[in-house]
């Protein structure tokens, strides 16, 4: 039944995909309606709905809708089938007879696969309420819906599959159904040149990061006899072998999920891919690599080694304070969501690594606290950065504007929007009551458990990782106050923004509602799904919390409620008594009712929307302080004019920031290919007759070394 | 029983916190040789905010009126969690330190959104201004206490105490790092002198006023009160998890009659050290601040270090 529900979530999807296509193909669809009419009504004419939806007029809202309509229940059938494996507590194993003959697919459905079974399901949905509105922004001369429709049919397929995944192959194909996919999807508006190179920088470091992973199965492969994960859990891997695998993996699933320095291609492909595609590809694509690490360290590799915990902690602590000091810069809104997407994967494999430590060192149940805390971010940052992206669209669409320094004052102009915006903005920069906040609750406490550790190197390296999360976390509410302050409040810098006014289709509403919503949920009773993923660390680790009967609704007390202790439900009504005494108290005299006023400008007069803090006047202050983190661009030219050239006609301010990554790494990588190409071209001489020289020559060889 | 007590606990840090204000202007008014304003001016100048009629900009949203109510609620709560005159209170148990710093964190954000709301530049440089100090203020004041709860093994502030109560006058290195980087912290978090200075209205130096300029009638009172409370607050971590003597770790009304006193003593005494400092020394530039709060961090860092390689029982 669960397995049931899986599989219909990823032929729903399928389906999605290809019913996209019928986009062009109306003339066909009547074709059929007149012959299915004919032999199934002998009155002559079918129901009524059908050939009203066929008409020329109101069919692409129709077959958008239900493209998307499929898609949604894709979403539903996968929310219950991980719901369903999760509360089961089962491992469902199937064969699918597909691909070549003697290799069927096999299908693994366990509690990991569930909970990702479900983050997937939840963005899905959401998505598919806010796509139908999204998608008919699109021109569909220039931007046909088949493609958008049938790639993302294929990209959510191929997630699930990965998801289901039980042997070598199979992950690999359904992994790169997933990249390929979504490359369509990125390149979708492919006549701006910026685009088409965003489009390609993700697919060849997807491909890269493929291969590494290929590699990675490989070397366990080579110790086991065959490519199924079964095979693969028993091979008996020496220490440096483990450690080569994990370090593959870790290239091809660290790619895909963003962490530094392969984290280039997420700021150059989500502001160029459709909103709501941004928000799976950040939302959930990302997840799907961090299930890949997961399931290949903690699941195939077996026994971990606390060096890797530490690999994982440093590089994440790196992820994610470089993600967010990046961020901090950017003026341009989904560029920015793309590098907090990177602060956050840090944030993920932080805690991922603490758990590794942990594990290595005989703790298996701080070390099942930390896991707890990275799948339970992994599935908070699904939600609110899947809000955060879809409120990005919104904005877009109505003000066609992403440079945040062209924004403010939508708050009165958007009102719904705004609080969608700010209840995404107040769970990423993670305060209590919202569900980010928990999920770093936990980080916090499993480093706090490393008194437990007896080497004096862990010892001394965890707190400082603790203090690097303290910053990143501080770090990120200045960046999403800078967000909303400079998108939402003030005035309007622009045009567009002062005749923006609030979006009317309901479901690009609902959507980013259903996740808002949420978020709250989870912030105030975590115990739901905290419960949900203590089952994913029983059957992956063989522990769960230390204190598992702390997992009330109420309360919070994951090592023991001597320890640590947070009931968000309490916390709520403390802070709604608080709020209500002094709103009723100091609002009861009518004689100090609000007056309204001009604000205040020194008695000069005429405050403009140019008088404000910008995005880069906001951020300066960070600017000097952690100088050394950017490459800074930043100039001052004045225009001179008049006698002698002194009076000062026009002042340019230029800013430019730039992430170290690029001329470090890339650029000599870059180099090292064109020289190695140029010396390969020397032998490539256009000659007919010396290739066929190569040829024989190679011919004889290979004779040489077979006989 | 003991929900009446923290309630009661909660109220008297509410209604005191004007009080020790007043008492910290007092101190400074004496060691600047100005003749002192009465203890009690600050909850004058409150009743008198209230009872004005705010005056609210045009361009302001919902947020800008909210705002106020916000700030002031997460103020109180994070003084729910805090023992000032009794441990083992349950509210302390719904939530710990790390929930504590989070409020501070809840109350920033919106104060610094509505110095952003109205759409001036002051307002957005007191707000650019708060974030940044706060973000690097913040990790050091979660060292510090990390610190301590790391020595208790838990992060509940009431447990913490008891900890450090039962173990008796011990001295720690680290403690003495983290109650240093902890008295910088509450300096710049509170927005004292040399960070910020509360008295001026001079917008070279302004970051917490300049965010609240636009502010007026009950709307200001709630900030200024919430920010009375939240130097309470800092007073009494530092008060009471260095010197934890003299709270009542029963709830008999005699203990709960000397955890009063002692507290009182505690911070008055307290208030004359930030009094003498705010004298001695002059406002920084802002851009020397990251030196001192990185100074701070650093306190905390090796406090933290020396928990774990001098102290912990290994």
């Amino acid at each position: 039944m669960i397995l049931i529900s899986a599989y219909c979530a990823v032929l729903l999807s399928f389906a999605s995909g290809l019913l996209a296509l019928l986009m062009n193909r109306r003339d066909m669809l009547l074709a059929v309606k007149r012959y299915a009419v004919k032999t199934f009504f002998k009155a002559g004419h079918g129901p009524d709905w059908l050939g009203k939806n066929l008409e020329e007029q109101r069919f692409p809202p129709f077959l958008r809708f239900s493209v998307f309509v499929l898609l949604g229940l894709s979403g539903v059938f996968a929310v219950l089938a991980g719901l369903g494996v999760l509360i089961g507590k089962t491992v469902i194993t199937d064969q699918i007879s597909l691909g070549l003959p003697w290799l069927p697919w096999h299908v693994r459905f366990d509690s990991l696969s569930g909970f990702f079974f479900l983050i997937i399901g939840i963005a899905v949905s959401a998505v598919s309420l806010y796509g139908p509105g999204y998608a008919n922004s699109y021109d569909e001369n220039r931007h046909p819906f088949a493609v958008l429709g049938l790639f993302t049919g294929l990209f959510v397929a191929g997630m699930l599959l990965v998801l289901l995944a039980d042997d070598a192959f199979f992950f690999m194909i359904a992994w790169e159904l997933m990249s390929v996919a979504s490359y369509f999807l990125v390149a979708f508006q492919h006549e701006n040149p910026a685009n088409r190179r965003a489009a390609f920088i993700y697919l060849l470091m997807a491909e890269v990061g493929a291969l590494a992973i290929i590699l990675g199965f490989g070397v366990l492969a080579a110790f086991s006899d065959g490519f199924t994960f079964d095979a693969l859990r028993e091979a008996k891997l020496s220490t440096t072998w483990a450690g080569i695998a994990f370090m593959l993996a870790l290239l091809g699933f660290g790619m895909k999920a963003g962490i530094v320095p392969v984290h280039v291609w997420l700021p150059e492909a989500h502001p160029v891919a459709p909103s709501h595609i941004s928000a799976l590809m950040s939302g959930v694509m990302l997840k799907v690599a961090v299930y890949g690490l997961i399931r290949f360290c903690f699941d195939l590799l077996g026994e971990v080694h606390w060096q890797w915990g530490v690999v994982l902690l440093v590089l994440g602590a790196v992820s994610a304070l470089g993600g967010i000091l990046y961020a901090m810069m950017q003026p341009n809104l989904k560029r920015l969501l793309a590098y907090s997407s990177v602060e956050n994967i840090g944030i993920i494999f932080m805690v991922l690594g603490l758990s590794m430590i942990f594990m290595a060192n005989g703790h298996p149940q701080l070390a099942a606290l930390g896991f707890l805390a990275a799948l339970l971010h992994a599935f908070n940052h699904a939600l609110f950065k899947n809000l955060l992206f879809l409120g990005a669209g919104i904005i877009h669409h109505q003000t066609h504007q992403l440079n945040i320094d062209m924004m403010g004052g939508l708050i009165n102009k958007m009102p719904k929007t705004s609080m969608l915006f700010l209840i995404g903005c107040m769970s990423i920069s993670s305060l209590p009551l919202f569900n980010g906040f928990v999920s770093e609750w936990l980080a916090f406490q499993t480093a706090l458990q490393v008194d437990v550790l007896d080497n004096g190197v862990l010892r001394s390296l965890i707190p400082v990782a603790a203090a690097a999360l303290a910053l990143t976390a501080a770090l990120a509410a200045a960046c999403f106050v800078k967000v909303f302050g400079l998108i939402f409040l003030g005035l309007p810098r622009s045009q567009h923004c002062e005749k923006a006014h609030e979006i009317q289709d309901k479901g690009m509403l609902a959507g980013p509602s259903l996740l808002a919503g949420l978020c709250f949920l989870f912030g105030i009773f975590p115990g739901l799904i905290i419960g949900l993923s203590n089952n994913v660390a029983g059957q992956l680790l063989g522990e769960t919390l230390p204190n598992d009967a702390a997992l009330s609704w109420l309360w919070l007390a994951p090592v023991s409620s001597q320890q640590a202790s947070y009931a968000p439900p309490l916390v709520l009504i403390g802070a709604l008594i608080a709020g209500c005494i002094s709103f009723w108290y100091l609002r009861r005299n009518p004689a100090t009712a609000l007056r309204t006023a001009e604000t205040w400008d020194c008695g000069f007069g005429g405050l403009t929307s140019k008088m404000q803090y910008t995005s880069s006047a906001f951020t300066m202050p960070f600017r000097r302080i952690f100088r050394s983190v950017w490459i800074i661009d930043e100039r001052i030219e004045k225009d001179m004019q008049g006698a002698m050239n002194q009076d000062v006609a026009a002042v340019h301010y230029h800013l430019e920031v730039q992430d170290h990554s690029w001329p470090r790494l890339y650029e000599p990588i870059e180099h090292a290919v064109n020289r190695l190409a140029k010396l390969v071209g020397r032998i490539q001489t256009g000659n007919i007759r010396v290739y066929l020289g190569y040829s024989f020559v190679t011919l004889i060889i290979m004779l040489w070394v077979i006989s | 029983m003991n929900w009446l007590i923290a309630i009661l606990q909660t109220t008297l840090f509410v209604a005191l916190a004007p009080l020790l204000a007043g008492w910290v202007k007092c101190c400074k008014c004496r060691l600047q040789n100005r003749k002192a304003p009465s203890l009690f001016q600050p909850y004058r100048d409150l009743i008198k905010l209230t009872n004005k009629q705010p005056v609210v900009s045009e361009q302001a949203s919902w947020l800008f009126i909210k705002a106020p109510y916000i700030i002031f609620s997460a103020t109180v709560l994070a003084a729910t969690v805090v023992p000032l005159i009794a441990v083992d209170l349950p509210t302390s148990a719904s939530a710990d330190v790390i929930v504590m710093v989070g409020f501070f964190a809840f109350a920033r954000f919106f104060l610094a959104l509505a110095g952003l709301d109205v759409g001036t530049a002051f307002g957005g440089m007191g707000s650019s201004r708060e974030m940044t100090i706060s973000s690097l203020a913040e990790p050091a004041m979660l060292m510090a206490v990390f610190t301590l709860t790391m020595t208790a093994s838990t992060t509940n502030l009431s447990f913490a105490i008891s900890h450090v109560l039962n173990e008796g006058l011990v001295l720690r290195p680290s403690f003495v790092f983290a109650l240093a980087a902890l008295v910088l912290v509450a300096v710049a978090e509170t927005g004292r002198i040399p960070v910020d200075n509360p008295a001026t209205h001079l917008e070279l130096t302004m970051i917490h006023e300049a965010m609240i300029l636009e502010y007026s009638g009950r709307h200001l009172a709630l900030i200024e009160w919430a920010s009375q409370l939240k130097l309470m607050l800092y007073g009494v971590l530092i008060a009471n998890i260095f010197l934890p003597w003299g709270i009542a770790d029963t709830l008999g009304a005699q203990a709960l009659g000397y955890g009063l006193l002692a507290i009182i003593a505690k911070l008055a005494v307290l208030s004359i050290f930030l009094a003498i400092a705010e004298t001695l020394f002059a406002k920084m530039r802002l851009f020397r601040v990251q030196e001192y709060l990185s100074f701070a961090y650093l306190l905390g860092l090796l406090g933290m270090l020396s928990h774990i390689i001098l102290e912990a029982a290994r």
